[in-house]
């Protein structure tokens, strides 16, 4: 699961509020090449919840990224990007859960595949 | 400027469709002309096509998959004498830079419906010899193709009325398709496969219709194997997937035989993101909105494999209360699941499209129709959306598929996730009726009561639009 994904995830367990963003629970992290597309990283930056993103990272051990959201002009320096890049397409978890900030519930993620279906008493 | 567009005798009614959108890929906004040669039915392969520029034909021509090729005519007519006397007069200055000695040149005779031998096209050759080709020949690699295409009466066995008159062409080769693609992704050699992949070429062409291009972002909420995002991915795409069924997206059928390996084999970049969730129920943060550039799937519509949904049969038929999962056996329990009828997954469907699609993004799906009742069933309709293609693809006597092809054009408002909430819950409340009403595969795999198919045929005799069945069309 790249963060990117995870960005985009929440907790829709039923009578939850505030399921995002997911806690990371690193068994196992792997990075994986990703091409470098600076335009796909400017157009799917402003939909990035920015410091769900920064903590995601530092918890795959990560810890590059600028706390503050960055300024539109940031998206010119190539040195931001490749940390953008970095941070959202190619740390890859690959073995851990992701944990509902609300309950606790976590989301196993296995060989990379974050398990999103709920149980039955969830629905 | 008009072109010739010959298309491959194949998905006839996804032909022009795909030529429309490429077009839109490559810049152009306004609405093609298209103009059929003399005596010619809708149906035919040949087809004029107005276009702005040498470039956009070619690029469409390339990128496409049912164009055999784009041609700048230089003469027709319905015989030789015809041809030439229209060859003599076609303005030299747009023939003479092709022609020059610094060029190398070939000639193919080609044909439709009828089989040319050797000596036949050597000698169709030849009669062109009042064209002042002063280049070499080179059949290899020439810098210029120019084709002789014939097209005559062939008898009826193609299921094309019969033409009326003979008609041949002649003109300068701008773009063909490039069919390797085809072979090259065909899915008996796929490393990973299911029951429904979807086949390459019609991947391909989902993926043209979805104007796929480098740096977009393409979701498929039923990815499978991953056979439509392959497409995707090949055309550059950054790719999303999810499924319901977590067998197939982690696990497929050891580590060299999963969904990654499909993208693996054939050197693409694999998807960003692959999840299990249910399409019914989706985990995407409130609040989420326009990320995909499109949505490409080919929903489980119930006849070769049914979709599922969160919520057990019984649970949702009312007979037992939700079963509470005990803390112990949380780790590793397998949620039960119910079946997904037809109608609630593409009304799921339309509504992550509505919201997940940025503006002018493109949904672009698979929708199953009855062909008895094909009149009574519109489309499936959404404020946000307009419907721009809907090719049809006849599977069996009892129902096809269409290919639609829908725009975003209006903002997902409150009001309309209101809409859907309500509708969604009534989807829920309503779980047993919506399953019998919107079975297709007892519809489609039911005994056939005699008096209908006498109607039917009736009917089908009357279909003021034929379409022609069988292997390769």
């Amino acid at each position: 699961m790249r963060l990117l994904t995870h960005n985009m995830l929440s907790s829709n367990i039923k009578g939850v509020a505030n399921g995002f963003p997911l806690l990371i629970e690193v068994e196992k992290v792997i990075e994986k090449q990703v091409d470098f597309n600076p335009d796909f990283l400017k157009n799917i930056f402003p939909k990035i919840e920015w410091k769900a993103l920064v903590e995601a990272s530092r918890s795959m051990g990560y810890a590059e990224l600028p706390e503050e959201s960055p300024e539109s002009w940031m998206l010119d320096s190539d040195d931001f990007l490749r940390k953008f890049h970095h941070a959202l397409l190619e740390l890859h978890l690959e073995e851990g859960a992701l944990v509902c900030p609300e309950t606790g519930r976590k989301f196993p993620v296995n060989k990379g595949i974050p398990n999103m279906l709920l149980h039955e008493d969830e629905v | 400027m008009w072109y010739l567009c010959v298309f491959f005798h194949r998905l006839l009614d996804y032909r022009k469709p795909e030529v429309e959108s490429l077009a839109y890929l490559f810049g152009v906004n306004d609405a093609l002309e298209w103009k059929l040669p003399k005596h010619h039915h809708p149906d035919s392969p040949f087809h004029f096509v107005n276009l702005p520029s040498e470039d956009i034909a070619r690029s469409i021509a390339n990128r496409s998959i049912l164009v055999k090729g784009m041609y700048e005519v230089w003469g027709e007519g319905s015989s030789y004498e015809e041809l030439e006397e229209a060859i003599r007069s076609y303005p030299e200055d747009q023939m003479l830079p092709y022609l020059s000695s610094d060029t190398t040149f070939k000639i193919t005779v080609d044909s439709f419906g009828k089989v040319f031998s050797f000596q036949e096209q050597n000698d169709r050759i030849k009669g062109l010899s009042y064209i002042p080709f002063k280049g070499r020949v080179n059949l290899k690699n020439p810098d210029h193709k120019f084709w002789l295409i014939e097209t005559d009466d062939y008898g009826v066995n193609n299921g094309l009325p019969p033409v009326a008159e003979r008609r041949i062409f002649f003109g300068r080769e701008i773009g063909a398709a490039d069919r390797k693609l085809i072979p090259t992704y065909q899915l008996k050699s796929r490393n990973y496969l299911g029951p429904t992949a979807m086949d390459a070429e019609v991947a391909f062409l989902m993926a043209n219709q979805a104007l796929v291009e480098p740096g977009k972002l393409v979701y498929d909420p039923f990815v499978g194997t991953g056979s439509i995002l392959v497409a995707a991915a090949h055309f550059g795409a950054m790719t999303m997937g999810a499924d319901i069924d977590i067998r197939v997206v982690r696990d497929g059928r050891g580590p060299d035989t999963n969904v990654w390996s499909n993208f693996k084999q054939y050197g693409l970049q694999m998807p960003i993101g692959l999840l299990r969730a249910d399409n019914n129920l989706p985990p995407w943060r409130p609040g989420l909105k326009e990320v995909f550039d499109a949505i490409i799937c080919d929903p489980p519509y119930g006849v070769r494999a049914g979709g599922r949904k969160s919520g057990g049969r019984k649970l949702l038929k009312g007979v037992v209360d939700p079963y509470t999962v005990p803390d112990d056996k949380r780790v590793g329990h397998i949620p039960s699941t119910a079946p997904y009828c037809l109608s609630e997954c593409v009304h799921d469907l339309l509504d992550l499209a509505g919201r997940m699609l940025v503006m002018g993004g493109r949904l672009v799906y698979f929708y199953p129709v009855l062909r008895e009742d094909s009149t009574r069933n519109p489309f499936p309709d959404h404020p946000c959306f307009k419907l721009v293609a809907s090719s049809e693809q006849i599977l069996s006597s009892r129902y096809s598929r269409v290919l639609l092809t829908m725009v975003k054009i209006g903002p997902y408002t409150e009001e309309i996730a209101e809409t859907a909430r309500r509708k969604h819950l009534e989807f829920r409340e309503n779980h047993l009726k919506w399953l019998e009403d919107g079975n297709l595969h007892s519809s489609v795999f039911a005994p056939a009561d005699p008096q209908v198919t006498a109607a039917g045929d009736l009917k089908l005799s009357k279909d003021p639009k034929p379409k022609y069945r069988g292997k390769y069309v």
